[in-house]
């Protein structure tokens, strides 16, 4: 276990370095700079500006600047919002969608494991139909359909809940997020968790087990929950990464003030430490939840050992 | 059948056994087909696209306005005279900006069907080919170019897109390539495995032993072979696409104007919903409607093609 983990950081520092490399080389590549805005700027002031973000450097020169104070843990300063480092801005909106996506992941396993379970118990049953039904609208219903509608239904027309905002994540104010944020993947995992206990249940080690006389819901959570939850968990582990940087949808629909809204901006306004810093991010906690989920097959599987 | 009577001769059973060894030789497709027939959301949801096809290709002459121009008359009173109804033809309302919302539901369909199609289709061929490939060829150039889809599926891939429109500008055609270039990934996997296991089936090593390039064994025996794999996975691609696509326009990456797409509409819709709630709801109800039926399409085909699945 112990060479398996520093196996995959050795790994992780190659992908995230070519991660970095790509989107910079991206970024640099299109046409326009963060300043090409601004409007009258008198050359000397530009060339100040561009002086102090390195950008009159020759770009390999701001490449290896940039990795460098990386590997720091220096984001660098945004070039949009001025006052900001870009690692003040990940900590300001990072905890808001980890706060939303922390909720709407509890819900997406509880619900989703817990309604693919019963489905595959009441196969060809109306459980098993109404479950299904259900998770096909949950998944032709994406969060940008998902989120103006709930908007539309309970803040324009009902007037139950806030449209928008944050307030310091009163519960009000994360109902409509969460459910937003929730809906489409607890319908996946649904899905992938009916089929996947159903080809469970139908393994001989399950009906050995019923041989024996085991109760049957003993069976369900001793014998055929487990293995069936393995692609489950292939599933969300990149769903998770997804999940807790939260959505750029969710943001600009609620007003959260997530981080989700940077990488959007970031992108248009060419705020080139911006976007990298959060793609740095988004890439570190991708491989990072391989990995996790590498390590839950090991205690899923006994087979699987590294 | 075969008993009915018990006094016929030997050659005479021949002959039927024969006969009905004839007509109950069906084809690999003819029992799909049938399979897919029995399968009434499938079938049903053929019929609603092909005429969300229709709708898309000749909904335009249904309707006396036209995508551009703007409706003068009921654009000070947006709220009231722009509802949709059947006096003033306009059959989905006014957008925000006093355009024809039915015509800009039309030609958003076009575009968001022909991303989903096209961005599908680029997937399906660079996924096959590779996968077709790397399975075929194996030995070290398989574990290279699995490794490399390996490191390649590490990278936040939507993150990717996002940058790339931002940089290289709006643009219909670039947005189906760069959907499709980076969604083959899974497809080159189903690809390879099933590759792996046709590889070792007798008609390929004929095609080995009678000295047939490898180039076009891949081409001419294994892809034919894994055609009902990529239909069914492809079915269930497009609305991802069509997904992807719409995501990227609600973000405002997307197509830009005069262009629309779905996404686009929904996102326009989104931000006038507090007064013209129907400018979100018609390009909503177009896209979940497609997206139901491409899943019960797929579901269906899967039935029908991957019998062992269900």
């Amino acid at each position: 276990m112990f060479s398996f983990i520093i196996r995959r950081v050795l790994v992780a520092v190659p992908t995230v370095l070519a991660l970095i490399t790509v989107s910079f080389v991206l970024m640099h590549a299109a046409p326009g700079g963060p300043f090409t805005n601004e409007r009258n700027v008198p050359e000397a002031v530009m060339e100040n500006i561009e002086a102090k973000y390195n950008l009159d450097k020759p770009l390999w020169q701001q490449y290896f600047i940039y990795v460098g104070n990386v590997a720091q843990g220096d984001l660098g300063p945004s070039f949009r919002y001025k006052d900001f480092t870009v690692n003040e801005l990940i900590e300001s909106s990072f905890p808001r969608s980890a706060y939303i996506g922390a909720w709407s992941f509890l819900f997406v396993v509880v619900f989703g494991v817990g309604l693919g379970v019963i489905a595959a118990l009441k196969q060809n049953r109306w459980p098993d139909y109404t479950v299904m039904t259900a998770a096909m609208t949950g998944v032709v219903f994406p969060n940008f359909v998902m989120a103006p509608l709930l908007v539309l239904l309970f803040a324009v027309t009902l007037r139950w809940l806030p449209a928008g905002g944050w307030e310091g994540g009163q519960v009000e104010y994360i109902v409509l997020p969460i459910i937003a944020m929730a809906t489409s993947y607890i319908a996946q995992v649904a899905r992938i968790t009916r089929s996947s206990m159903i080809e469970t249940l139908r393994s001989p080690f399950i009906r050995t087990a019923r041989a024996k006389g085991i109760p049957r819901h003993k069976i369900v959570l001793r014998h055929a929950l487990k293995p069936a939850l393995i692609p489950v968990v292939s599933y969300l582990g990149p769903a998770f990464v997804g999940i807790i940087t939260g959505s750029v949808i969710i943001d600009q629909v609620f007003s959260t003030g997530g981080i989700g809204q940077h990488f959007v901006n970031g992108a248009i306004n060419r705020d080139y430490s911006l976007i990298l810093g959060v793609t740095i991010l988004v890439g570190m906690l991708t491989i990072l939840f391989n990995a996790v989920v590498d390590i839950l097959y090991t205690w899923l599987d006994p087979r699987v050992r590294y | 059948m075969f008993f009915s009577d018990k006094h016929a001769g030997m050659g005479e059973l021949a002959d039927t056994l024969a006969e009905e060894a004839y007509t109950e030789g069906r084809s690999l497709w003819r029992d799909a087909r049938r399979r897919f027939m029995q399968h009434r959301a499938a079938v049903a949801s053929l019929v609603v696209l092909a005429l969300l096809l229709l709708f898309a290709a000749f909904g335009q002459y249904l309707s006396p306005w036209d995508n551009e121009s703007i409706d003068w008359a009921s654009l000070p009173n947006l709220d009231e005279d722009g509802v949709p109804s059947l006096a003033s033809q306009h059959y989905f309302g006014l957008d925000p900006i006093g355009r024809d919302l039915y015509q800009r539901t039309v030609q958003g369909s076009r575009i968001s069907l022909m991303v989903g199609v096209l961005g599908a289709l680029t997937a399906v061929v660079i996924g096959t080919l590779y996968g077709a490939i790397s399975g075929y060829v194996g030995g070290r150039t398989d574990a290279i170019m699995m490794r490399t889809l390996e490191v390649l599926s590490a990278f936040p891939f939507m993150f990717l897109v996002i940058v790339l429109m931002a940089v290289f500008g709006r643009n219909v055609l670039l947005i189906f390539i760069a959907i499709g270039a980076v969604s083959w990934l899974n497809m080159a996997r189903i690809v390879r495995g099933q590759t792996l296991s046709l590889k070792r089936k007798e008609f390929i090593e004929a095609a080995m032993a009678t000295g047939v390039h490898p180039f076009l064994i891949v081409l001419r025996h294994v892809v034919p072979n894994v055609l009902g794999v990529v239909i069914v996975y492809a079915t269930l691609l497009v609305p991802e696409m069509i997904l992807f696509e719409s995501f990227i326009s609600f973000l405002g990456l997307g197509v830009s104007e005069p262009y629309t797409s779905w996404g686009a509409l929904i996102s326009e819709g989104a931000d006038a919903m507090w007064t013209a709630p129907w400018t979100l709801i018609f390009p909503m109800l177009m896209l979940v409607l497609t997206l139901f039926c491409f899943n019960f399409l797929g579901d269906g085909l899967r039935d029908a093609l991957d019998p062992k699945d269900r």
